[in-house]
This record gives C-alpha cells, structure tokens and sequence, in this order.
C-alpha cells in the first residue's frame, strides 16, 4: 500500500509539471503582455506613469527576458506564494482567489456528497426493480438531466422563482452576509442558499452515477454466487445489500476522479448564471478583461483541485479494492 | 440466455432465417439489430430533420434572422390555428397582436386581436436572400401576405425568434461535426500510435491524455477561446471554436482506437496476415481498421452532443460565436437576464432545441453502440 501511495504521489508530479506548463501557455497566449496593457490603462484613465514602477514590475515577472526564462521565473514567484497582480482590480492575484477557491471547493463537494446519496438510492432501486416503471422513469429522468445544459436549469430555475414565487435565487448568501466575515451563522445562512446550486450542478453526473451502478449492480445480481445465495435462503435484502453492492459501489468512488473537471466545469458556468461567489463569474471578467495572472491562476487551481480530488480517488480505490493494488 | 430461446423459435420455424444470418456481412448484421433499437431510429430522423433545417434555412425561415422591426420587441409566439368562429379553414392563419399599455405598471401588453387574420401561404415571397451565398432569391417556404409571422416570438429587437433559431442551427449543429472529425483525425493517429507500438510511447501518451482530461473543460474552453483575436472574421471564429472543443474531445476517440488496437493486435488474422508478409500499413488499414470502424462511429456520434453543449455554453457566455453570427448559444444570451426571461420566457426556446439536438445524439450513439458489435449477446 506505501509503494502504491508513494508511486501515485511521484505520478503526480510530471501532471502538475504539464498543467504549470500549459497555465503558463494560458497567460502568454493574448497578443501583448500584461504590462503593455497595464500602461495603455494607465495613460487611458489619465494617471501619470512611474517609469520606476514599470521598470520593477518589469524585473520582476522578467517581461524583457525570453519565454522560457519567463516560465522559470513565474514558476518560481508561485512557490514562493507570488501569483501575480491582477490587473484589473490592481490587487495580487493571491487577495483575489482565495476565498472563492474555497467556496468553489465547498459547492463542488457538497455536490458530490448529493449526487452520491441519490445515485445511491436510485441506483439501488433501478438494479433492483429493472423494466418497472419507476426505474423506466429515472432513465428518462437521466437522460434529460444530461442533455440539459447546466445553464439551463439554472435559467429556468430562475424565471420560476421570479414569475411564480417573485424570488432571486442568485447568490450564496443573504445580503446581511455578503460583507461580514465568516462565523457559524453566516455558514448556515450558505446552507440555506447552496441547496439551489447544488442540484443544478448535480443533475447531469447524478445521472452518470445512478447508470453506472445500476449497470455494475445488474451484472453482480445476475453472478451465479448471488443465486445461490437466494436458493440457500439468504433473504433477498441481505443477498443484495452484503456483497453484490459492495462490488458495484466500487465505481462511486473511482467517479470522484473523473466527476470532478465536469463538477468544476459545471460550476464555472452555473456560478455564472446565479451570480455566486466562486471562482466562475471572476474568471470570466477576467479573461473578458484580459487579466491574464488572474486567469491563468484559476485555472491552474481549480486543475489542481482536480488532480488532488482523483489522487484521493485513487488511493481510495486502491485501499478498497486490493486488485488495483497489484496491478 | 433470452437470445437462444428467440434464436431457437425463429429457427424451427423458419430455416431460411437462419441461412439469412449466417450469409449476412457484418455491416446488415450491425443495421438488423440497430433496426431493433427504435428510440435511436427516432432519434436519427429528428436529426435528419434538424440537420436539413440548417442546411435549408434562409429557404425555411420566413424572415432575414437581422431584420429588426421595433413596432413588434418582445411579440409573444402566434399560434397556427385552424379555427375561428366560423368554424375551420383549410388554410392555417394567425391572429395579429394589439399593443396595449398597462395604465399601472405602464408595460407593453400584446393581446390576440382577433380582426386581424393572416392567412398562411407556402411559397411567399419575403426577404431577398443568397441561397447558400450563390443565387439571388426571395421565395421562403412559408410566409404570409400581409401582416407577420412570428411563431416563436421576437426579441428585443424584434428580430423573428423563429428564422434566427434556424439560422442558429447551421452552426450549433455543425461545429460539432467539425470538431469530431478533428478530434477523429488526432484520435485515430495519436490512439493508433500507442497502441500499434505499445510501450513507453504508449506510457507517455496515455499521461498525456489523463492529464487533459483531468483539466475541467470549461474553464479551460474558456481561457483558450479568450485568446481567439477580437478582429477574427465570423468563419475564423467559428473554426476556432471547433479546434479548440477538439482539444479535449479527441482524447476519448484516441482511447476508443487504442483499447481496440491493443486488442485486434493479439488477434489470429493479423498474425496471418503478418506471416504473409503484409506490410504495416496494410495490416492496419485492411484488416484492423474495418473492424473497428462501427465501434469509432458509435463514440464519434456519442462525443458530438459534448461539442454543441459546448459552443452553446462558450457562445453564452459571450466567448464563443459572436452576434451578427447566429448560434443557440448567442440567442440564449438573450435569456441571460432573469427579468426579460419572466417577463418573455420564449427566449428560453432556443434551449429547448439544444436539449432536443443533444438528447437524440445521445439516443443515436447509444443505438449505434449496442449495434457495433453484432456478434455480442
């Protein structure tokens, strides 16, 4: 188990290595550099412009030197907790991340936490009660829930609560909390607005999840073990719950691995739509803005989120399922 | 065991059945038992049918998608009707709307003027057009004489809802086939590579592909469409779009084609064929990949609805296809405002679409998926 923990670990260094690297690709890619544009602004809102501080901020990303040694530099300012300044708020884009990084992180898991609880639920009921009616209309259900872009429901959610009940239900929080710093009542108030989010963002992987169990329950059940266990008069609860479902519960928690980007990509655009206070709407403007440090840092975080989220799969995965082990 | 049963009754009693299926190539095989999935036959018409309106839809729509009319902003859709009070007509016709102004909230209000009647002809001529920019015409499939036709509503320009969700699906629809045959393109090399030669290449390739596909799409799609130059002409846009949702989308057909490499490759007929001396292009172009095409057809088909939900979602946000250019994501920008929405919710219409695109896709791949391999019970 320590040789796989430990050879998992040395895997992920050459991913993140990739992801600095196409970041990196990210913030050069539009026309110009940050400076170029930051000057333009200054001399467009009439401000003067301090030769010294260009010349600093010049050194300091090394915008005068060639592209690799600029990679090296950005590399090195990151580890040492310097993402960059943004551009449009004119603030270090550390100040700026933070809490919505945290906030994305805490939508996106209390998402996984609801889609594994219904997938749990339906799947079970699906595989159980396969060609009846209820498992007939939760494959409809599904179906749908994965053609319908996130945004969607999110709109249509939106002009409900406003024509039929004259609610927004944007936002994370009431507007009591907004500004006020974190404490135990301003998280229960997160409670009360996060349900909304959740189930937009979770209907289309709640829908891969409920498919992917029935499909893995379905093949366990039909194994000759399980029917003779039935024959042997094991109830059929039992016969069920002990160990087919423990095999098909396998892939729940190898989809943390690859739910997560669709989670993270799902919640960019939701958070877009309902004006939340996490990473999308800002990495929009930013990139709408050009403010490329910005950006590229969201990205970068939010695809470590990712790579954490599917190392801790992994492991996971590895410490159920012992064959994974010995690959 | 269903199957031997089923098998065992058609063969008894009708033996010509069972020569049918043993003299069948694999390709009537594969059209038999996709035959037996009807949602996927049902989902391939309606595909044909939305692919024919973008193909047709300056003929189809019966307005120019940019003609604005600020007389009719925010028209309510017209019902066809067949009806009035003296009893039915043969030719459907529409009622005109009368603006009204709330005296309280001092809102526009359209209501159902029923002195207004227009009737619906085919073949009216409307708008000038270049069909699909070669020759000058006027005549739109249906259209009526006098008065207007809106049967999904205006916005608030009051551009025809109706002509502008057609025009949408030339691209919508499209750019999805564009960026799957690049990702078919990078998919079948970069797969075939790997897993023709096996190895470390292999080890590196499928890195690679982990590390992409653990990058969350969207914001990713997001960033790289941000750097698309702001002077791009609408057709560079909208190639731009497509390599960069093939970015990630060839990934799975690489996987799809190097699982099947790594298998076939094991297989007796390529070792004979090897034997015989058979040179590697050969081997791999005659006798590997005819047999997987139908499982690459099934994924290509699969991976298309991820690509238009795409454009939609990148187009929405204001990233992807840019107005005047017309797609299902720039006319739901519209919808973005909660407050147009309730008060105008068949802006949401263009979504309904979207759904219905992705659901058969979905539906149709599923079809094909099952049917890849006929020989599977």
């Amino acid at each position: 188990m320590g040789s796989f923990i430990l050879r998992r670990f040395l895997y992920a260094i050459p991913t993140l290595l990739l992801i600095s690297i196409l970041t990196f690709i990210i913030i050069e890619l539009p026309p110009g550099d940050f400076l170029t544009s930051y000057i333009s602004q200054l001399s467009a809102s009439g401000e003067s412009v301090d030769l010294a501080t260009i010349e600093a901020l010049k050194y300091r990303y090394g915008l005068d030197k060639p592209i690799l040694f600029r990679y090296f530099i950005w590399i090195w300012n990151m580890l040492h907790g310097d993402f960059g300044q943004s551009l449009e708020w004119n603030r270090p884009v550390k100040e700026l991340i933070g809490e919505r990084l945290l906030l994305t992180f805490l939508v996106s898991f209390f998402t996984l936490m609801f889609s594994w609880i219904v997938a749990f639920f339906i799947g079970i009921y699906s595989a159980t009660h396969q060609y009846s009616l209820g498992d007939y209309c939760f494959t409809i259900l599904g179906y749908i829930g994965i053609a319908i872009p996130n945004f969607m429901i999110a709109l249509v959610l939106m002009w409900i609560a406003l024509a039929y009940f004259g609610q927004s239900v944007g936002g994370l929080f009431s507007p009591e909390y907004i500004e006020a710093p974190w404490s135990f009542a301003k998280f229960i108030d997160m409670l009360k607005h996060l349900w909304i989010p959740v189930i937009i963002i979770g209907t289309g992987g709640t829908a891969g999840l409920i498919r992917t169990l029935r499909a893995n329950l379905l093949d366990e059940l039909n194994k000759p073990y399980v029917i003779t266990a039935i024959a042997k008069g094991l109830p059929k609860r039992k016969a069920i719950l002990k160990y087919p479902l423990r095999v098909a519960l396998i892939p729940f928690i190898s989809t943390v691995g690859w739910s997560l980007p669709g989670l993270i990509s799902g919640e960019t655009i939701t958070a877009v739509v309902l004006s939340l206070p996490t990473t999308g709407p800002l990495l929009l403007r930013a990139l709408q803005s050009q403010d490329m440090y910005l950006a590229g840092s969201f990205i970068f975080f939010l695809s470590i989120l990712t790579i954490i989220g599917t190392l801790i799969s992994d492991i996971l995965l590895a410490w159920v399922d012992p064959r994974i082990r010995f690959e | 065991m269903n199957n031997e049963k089923e098998k065992k009754i058609l063969f008894e009693e009708e033996p010509e059945i069972e020569e049918k299926i043993y003299v069948a190539s694999q390709w009537k095989l594969m059209w038999w038992k996709f035959k037996r999935h009807k949602l996927a036959i049902i989902s391939g018409i309606i595909l044909i049918l939305i692919y024919l309106l973008g193909i047709f839809c300056e003929f189809i729509s019966p307005y120019d998608p940019n003609a604005y009319d600020p007389r009719y902003m925010y028209c309510p859709p017209q019902r066809i009707r067949f009806f009035d009070e003296n009893g039915f007509h043969l030719r459907p016709f529409v009622y005109g709307y009368k603006l009204e102004i709330d005296p309280v909230t001092l809102r526009k209000k359209y209501t159902i003027d029923k002195t207004q009647k227009f009737p619906i002809y085919f073949f009216v001529r409307g708008d000038e057009y270049k069909f699909w920019g070669i020759w000058k015409t006027n005549i739109h499939l249906f259209g009526v004489k006098e008065g207007y036709i809106f049967l999904l509503g205006t916005d608030k320009m009051g551009r025809d809802l109706f002509s502008r969700v057609i025009y949408g699906a030339r691209i919508s629809t499209t750019i999805g086939l564009v960026g799957v045959f690049l990702s078919l393109f990078l998919g079948v090399v970069i797969g075939g590579i790997s897993g023709y030669y096996g190895g470390s290449f292999d080890n590196i390739i499928q890195r690679l592909i982990e590390l992409i596909r653990s990058i969350p799409t969207i914001p990713l799609w997001m960033a790289l469409s941000a750097a698309l130059p702001p002077d791009w002409s609408p057709v560079k846009v909208y190639f731009g779009i497509s390599i960069i949702l093939s970015f990630i989308g060839w990934t799975g057909i690489a996987r799809v084609v190097r699982s099947k490499f790594l298998s076939l490759r094991e297989e007796d007929f390529v070792t004979a064929a090897k034997i015989a001396g058979a040179s590697e292009a050969r081997i791999i172009f005659k006798h590997m990949l005819p047999s997987f095409l139908s499982h690459i057809i099934a994924s290509l088909t699969l991976s298309i609805p991820g690509m238009i939900l795409g454009e939609t979602a990148l187009s929405f946000l204001g990233l992807g296809i840019k107005p005047p250019a017309i797609s299902w994501g720039v006319l739901l920008q519209e919808a973005q405002n909660v407050r147009s929405v309730a008060l105008s919710p068949w802006l949401l219409l263009p979504g309904l679409f979207v759904v219905i695109t992705v659901l058969a896709f979905n539906f149709l791949g599923d079809g094909l998926r099952d049917a890849a391999d006929p020989y599977a019970r």
